[in-house]
């Protein structure tokens, strides 16, 4: 079970490789990884895949994966330098954890769909999770991934929307508003269910649930969220930190998480 | 070719990877492949850009995917998911696209493919597969389906003159011979060409080639047409495509960096996305002056002799 003081340690391992490279995107990065070292920690099984379809959240990949001991404290040093493998986003090849690069937005839900309905064909246990951002759902791509994945009843596949409400130049709802998404998911062939993208023990309730259809979970998360002075502020979608923010966002990191008992 | 087509994926479907994805067409052309690969024959639906990256995925697991629908449709719709999930990945996704040129004649310009290869050949490791006559389609899509990275099959439709004989598939093959300059025909164009340059005399008869495999770099010319062409010194290019990314320039440049640029040199290639007036292939074709009779003009204003 996924230990709050392993996601406290990664949060500030996520800050301190994001501060030491001078790179932004760290909102986006806070908001997504409760859910991700959940996902992880606690679901993701040797025949499993994981996509990223949210790319700009690499960051939080890379320090997942170095919660579980797949990338090192080398690595995540390297993280936006030259010769690195850890590019801004995702890579194509280099990490045995991460299927396809991304970060253009509105393909990583293809990709899962088409890993899941491979996996039936094939007649090949596994589950796929995919996260997306919700900025994403602008992508008529990600319309067609959704109908595809209806359509073919693809109950291996779990789609997590990271529904912090803030995009790249506004919020969701100033730029093209869906509000609320899960009433327009729901309108699909698919098993939605909103939860608190920060709520450990609602997020354990919503992916226990089983499914003969593909699943969404539409997470209501927050940018930033475990660094008080980030939390759903639209710059930390991009801004890097300075010594002073960096100092400060890791005296607040601690506990931020709700961790009651499942 | 569609017939061809059918019949070759067919055959190719007793391979139990193989999926096949169509962009909602094939309608009284595709029937028996439906039929005959059952569940590994996916209607993905008119969304291009999903079928494309789905077929990267099941590329991933190790299927062998098959993609389909008109050309500009396969290659510009999801052209970038051609390039981020497909080729950024070397993963072995086989494009088909029907229609290729001005395939689609009359239909208008959103359903031209004029620049598909030489967009695609940008890609890392792309292979081109343009069928000259119906009877190549079997190999080439044996060929494709070997292939280890990713392809696009631009399909058209044979035209070589009554009671030709077509010689065997090879990316290269030379259709007519004679002492004339040398015309090399990318895809079906070739064959249109060939009843006017047998009417020509032999002493001065045009020596054509055909090349239905792209880029040049991954299928070099064969040492007769390298030849021919360092001998006669006069070489007329024939696509329908634009010039721009085209094979024309892909092979100049490549005499530019031998230095084997031979004295005279004519290339025919699509002229035109939008035009005035709309038609058949033929009539296009002519527009572009890609007809067999512009083929002739041309040769003759570069000052060959015919």
């Amino acid at each position: 079970m996924l230990k709050i003081d392993a996601l406290n340690k990664t949060r500030s391992r996520l800050l301190t490789m994001h501060y030491a490279s001078g790179v932004g995107h760290i909102g986006g990065n806070l908001s997504v990884l409760d859910s991700m070292m959940l996902v992880f920690h606690e679901y993701l099984k040797t025949n499993d895949r994981f996509i990223l379809s949210k790319g700009h959240s690499a960051g939080a990949l890379y320090a997942t994966l170095w919660s579980l001991g797949r990338l090192t404290d080398e690595d995540l040093k390297t993280f936006h330098k030259d010769n690195t493998l850890l590019a801004g986003h995702p890579p194509s090849e280099g990490i045995k954890d991460i299927a396809f690069a991304t970060g253009s937005l509105g393909h990583g839900l293809s990709l899962a769909a088409g890993t899941a309905l491979a996996w039936r064909i094939q007649n090949r246990a596994g589950h796929v999770f995919c996260i997306t951002s919700d900025g994403e759902w602008q992508e008529g791509s990600t319309w067609e991934a959704l109908i595809f994945a209806q359509h073919h009843r693809l109950n291996n596949l779990t789609v997590l929307v990271d529904h912090n409400r803030l995009q790249g130049f506004g919020s969701t709802e100033d730029v093209a508003s869906m509000a609320p998404l899960w009433e327009k998911l729901s309108g699909f062939d698919v098993t939605v269910d909103v939860v608190d993208g920060h709520d450990l023990p609602a997020l354990r309730a919503a992916l226990n649930k089983t499914s003969s259809k593909a699943r969404v979970l539409v997470m209501q998360t927050v940018k930033g969220h475990g660094v008080v002075f980030m939390e759903n502020k639209m710059q930390w979608h991009y801004l890097p930190m300075s010594s002073d923010e960096y100092h400060l966002a890791l005296s607040c990191t601690d506990g931020a998480s709700k961790v009651a008992s499942p | 070719m569609r017939k061809q087509l059918c019949d070759a994926l067919v055959e190719r479907s007793a391979y139990p990877s193989m999926v096949f994805l169509t962009g909602d067409l094939g309608f009284m052309a595709l029937e028996p492949l439906q039929k005959a690969m059952g569940s590994r024959f996916i209607n993905a639906g008119v969304s291009e850009q999903n079928m494309v990256s789905v077929a990267a995925a099941m590329a991933r697991e190790g299927l062998e995917p098959w993609v389909y629908s008109i050309a500009p449709f396969c290659y510009a719709r999801p052209f970038e998911q051609i390039r981020n999930d497909v080729a950024f990945h070397g993963l072995p996704v086989r494009l088909i696209g029907n229609g290729g040129g001005y395939g689609y004649g009359v239909m208008g310009p959103t359903h031209h493919a004029i620049e598909d290869y030489g967009v695609l050949l940008t890609l890392p490791n792309m292979q081109v597969f343009v069928p000259v006559f119906d009877e190549d389609v079997p190999a080439i899509i044996a060929r494709a389906g070997e292939s280890k990275g990713a392809c696009y099959l631009r399909l058209g439709r044979g035209e070589p003159p009554k009671g030709f004989s077509v010689p065997r598939y090879a990316p290269w093959r030379q259709l007519t011979d004679g002492a004339g300059p040398v015309v090399i025909a990318v895809g079906p164009l070739a064959g249109t060409y060939i009843e006017a340059l047998l009417l020509t005399p032999e002493e001065v008869r045009p020596c054509l080639w055909s090349v239905a495999e792209l880029p040049l770099s991954m299928h070099p010319m064969p040492e007769a047409l390298v030849r021919q062409i360092a001998q006669v010194q006069s070489l007329c290019i024939a696509e329908e495509h634009v010039a721009r990314g085209g094979f024309g320039s892909e092979l100049a440049l490549h005499f530019a960096l031998t230095g084997t640029m031979p004295r005279r040199i004519v290339h025919l290639h699509a002229l035109a996305h939008r035009y005035a007036r709309y038609g058949s292939q033929h009539y296009l074709r002519k527009q572009s002056r890609l007809d067999p009779q512009s083929l002739m003009s041309a040769i003759q204003d570069s000052g060959s002799t015919l």
